[in-house]
């Protein structure tokens, strides 16, 4: 009897859908990847919907509003392997910029009647939910590595996806450090690789799209940037962009808040 | 005759979450929601207090797919809010970086969103196995275009080298010569695209539609223009707001857009194309009519042949462009930020994207708004369904479920950037 294809669905929270894009933006190994695989739940991609229980998901996007917070869990009760996706769903994205404020004066900003509005106070990510198997980072996540993920699942083996940083990747490349050559503020040290450091390849610093690297030193970093002319609310904003609220980043953030 | 409802929970092949409901009272549609259940994600309120030149990498996370169009549309606001003028050069390359995200988005529509509602397929994957050159074409198109936004925007999803004055690097000569190969091919797949959406079974479906769009003195519009409707306006992209307001509605957790007398409108390839198709070169006009269009088209099932149409014109426009390529003296101006207020409006693929800014003496911003081109349209698509159901009554339920599903897929919906939208609901009563 042929072996029954894994099947893979694709599930969206608060998001911009530029993560699960990146399937399809995998134009020569999207075909391949529907080969290997079936494809039982991508709205994005087919109306078609396969029942569960799934081999592997795909989570993109953070948990915001109440309803999300239980669909979460109907997700991970009906996945084997599940994987979060993106800045959203592993740090709580952009929109985790309400974690800092009161989301109801966010919400008479942008909306005339705040009361047809349903919305929960904190964006978090999938693990602050439920148990993650394994969380792709990046905003957005790098398709190569989307496809080692789905690969080292197919094959039964660890993903590999390097966990230090974008300054190692600055020197594989061979770009000269933007912060000691051009004085740009930089958040390279303590970001996690994976986007084979492009910004400083743009001559620009790197702001930071794929997280804390392991074990960062977001103070060494911060005084540099004060020793360079940064204010406490340019410090402030640096910190706080597409990862705002995964912990290391949140936590220097709000030293220099006061 | 009975009542029927037709219910779609979660429609598909749209980028974003969303669904329809549509009551129907014997032959009369009682009811039509397009219901956004997309979490709202406040762009406009974590804005104020960020620096002016945050805006186009903060912006363009509300879209995935259409990342370039807000790092546009806020570069020319915060441009227009401190006077900065853009050289020759650097305007040529923001045109460069957008036809690459037409290519690419519209490519995207077509051949994975759109082109298996015509055919009969649940998605692109399974298209494929029939139509196997098809589908590789398209992702090969789609391929082309994302290889301008990666070399000159850093990346496809989310560039990282657009900034407020240009570009924080310019590639050099020789890498954007080396696109031209495989443009030249793009520019062959699309006026084969032509062709083969033209053969598609398209529905007979119109409706006297208020197209608004850009409209530029000499070009096909992208970034810059004043905007233009069928129905006499011809405004600044200043005097915006004063045409045009945004609602509140219970069902959807996106504004609807109407004009300032509640009408609705249509933005995208469709108002484009017809506001402006004496701005196509002859050979890209001579494709459109080859395909059965008119200078002007109102049936929106037809968009799928003006995206292959606006494709072509990308392709060729690229290399053009490409063709005449000189390298800027710096990547960027310097802007001076001064307390103000600065709009820009830009032609995202999917139609008209608006942004206004406020400036504080800081250099932050005070104040935004947004209105997507989504947003723009979902009054329209409602109305589309509302005359589009009584008309195919006789239709199986599944059938017109389907057939209601590719009407709003007409519009390439973004419903992430409507929320800054798809459950599909037809409940006969």
């Amino acid at each position: 009897m042929p072996q029954r294809k894994p099947k893979l669905a694709v599930w969206k929270f608060s998001s911009c859908d530029g993560c699960q894009l990146s399937l399809l933006d995998c134009e020569d190994e999207l075909l391949a990847v529907a080969d290997a695989v079936e494809i039982a739940n991508f709205p994005e991609a087919s109306r078609a919907v396969v029942k569960g229980p799934y081999d592997i998901s795909l989570v993109e996007g953070s948990i915001t509003t109440p309803h999300d917070a239980e669909r979460i869990h109907g997700i991970r009760r009906a996945s084997k392997f599940l994987v979060s996706i993106g800045a959203c769903a592993t740090a709580g994205g952009i929109q985790a910029l309400r974690n800092f404020k009161d989301v109801k004066e966010f919400i008479s900003v942008v909306y005339a009647r705040p009361d047809y509005i349903e919305t929960l106070k904190k964006s978090t990510p999938i693990t602050d939910h439920v148990f993650v198997d394994f969380e792709l980072r990046g905003c957005p996540i790098n398709k190569l590595q989307l496809v080692e993920v789905l690969s080292a699942y197919l094959n039964g083996r660890k993903p590999n996806t390097p966990p230090h940083s974008v300054c190692s990747e600055c020197k594989q490349r061979g770009t000269v450090c933007v912060m000691v050559a051009h004085g740009l503020t930089c958040l390279g040290p303590v970001t996690q690789a994976g986007c084979d450091a492009l910004c400083p390849a743009y001559a620009r610093g790197c702001f930071g799209c794929f997280g804390p690297k392991e074990t960062p030193n977001t103070a060494a970093l911060a005084a540099w940037f004060t020793q360079a002319g940064m204010s406490d609310r340019e410090l402030v904003r640096a910190f706080r962009g597409f990862n705002a609220y995964a912990e290391p980043f949140r936590r220097e953030s709000e030293m220099h808040e006061k | 005759m009975k009542n029927r409802t037709i219910k779609v929970d979660y429609l598909a092949r749209v980028e974003g979450e969303g669904g329809l409901l549509i009551k129907v009272k014997g032959n009369q549609v009682s009811e039509v929601k397009l219901r956004i259940f997309e979490p709202p994600r406040f762009f406009e309120a974590f804005l104020r207090g960020r620096h002016f030149s945050e805006a186009p990498d903060i912006t363009a996370r509300i879209c995935g797919i259409c990342p370039v169009a807000y790092q546009m549309s806020a570069c020319h606001a915060m441009e227009d809010a401190f006077g900065a003028q853009i050289p020759p050069p650097i305007r040529s390359l923001r045109r460069l970086l957008y036809c690459g995200e037409w290519i690419e988005s519209h490519a995207l529509h077509i051949y994975l969103l759109h082109a298996p509602d015509f055919l009969g397929y649940e998605d692109a994957i399974r298209m494929a196995k029939d139509h196997p050159d098809a589908v590789k074409r398209g992702l090969r198109l789609k391929k082309a275009g994302n290889a301008i936004v990666n070399l000159l925007g850093g990346r496809e999803i989310h560039p990282i080298n657009v900034r407020v004055g240009g570009f924080y690097k310019i590639p050099a000569k020789s890498e954007f010569l080396a696109l031209a190969e495989e443009l030249k091919w793009a520019r062959e797949a699309s006026l084969e695209t032509v062709r083969w959406v033209a053969s598609l079974p398209i529905p007979d479906f119109e409706r006297d539609y208020e197209f608004v769009s850009l409209r530029h003195p000499d070009e096909y519009p992208f970034n810059e223009g004043r905007i233009v409707s069928n129905r006499g306006t011809d405004i600044a992209v200043r005097e915006y707001e004063q045409h045009f307001a945004e609602e509140h509605v219970a069902h959807s957790n996106a504004l609807h857009s109407a004009t300032k007398e509640g009408k609705s409108y249509f933005v995208g390839p469709l108002a484009r194309y017809s506001l402006n198709f004496d701005r196509l070169p002859s050979h890209v006009q001579d494709a459109a009519r080859a395909a059965g269009l008119g200078t002007v088209c109102r049936n929106p099932f037809q968009g799928i042949i003006v995206r292959a149409v606006e494709t072509l014109y990308a392709c060729d426009e690229a290399l053009r462009l490409i063709d005449a390529f000189e390298m800027p003296d710096r990547p960027f101006v310097e802007v001076e930020p001064r307390v103000g207020s600065g709009c820009g409006c830009t032609e995202a693929p999917r139609g008209s994207l608006y942004h206004r800014y406020r400036i504080d003496e800081r250099g932050l911003i005070s104040d935004a708004k947004i209105v997507p081109p989504t947003s723009q349209n979902l009054k329209t698509i409602e109305h589309d369904l509302l005359d589009l159901v009584p008309k195919n009554l006789e239709m199986q339920k599944d059938r017109l479920q389907w057939r209601c599903e590719a009407a709003v897929r007409n519009y390439d919906p973004c419903i992430s950037c409507a929320t800054h939208f798809l459950r599909l609901e037809i409940e006969k009563e």
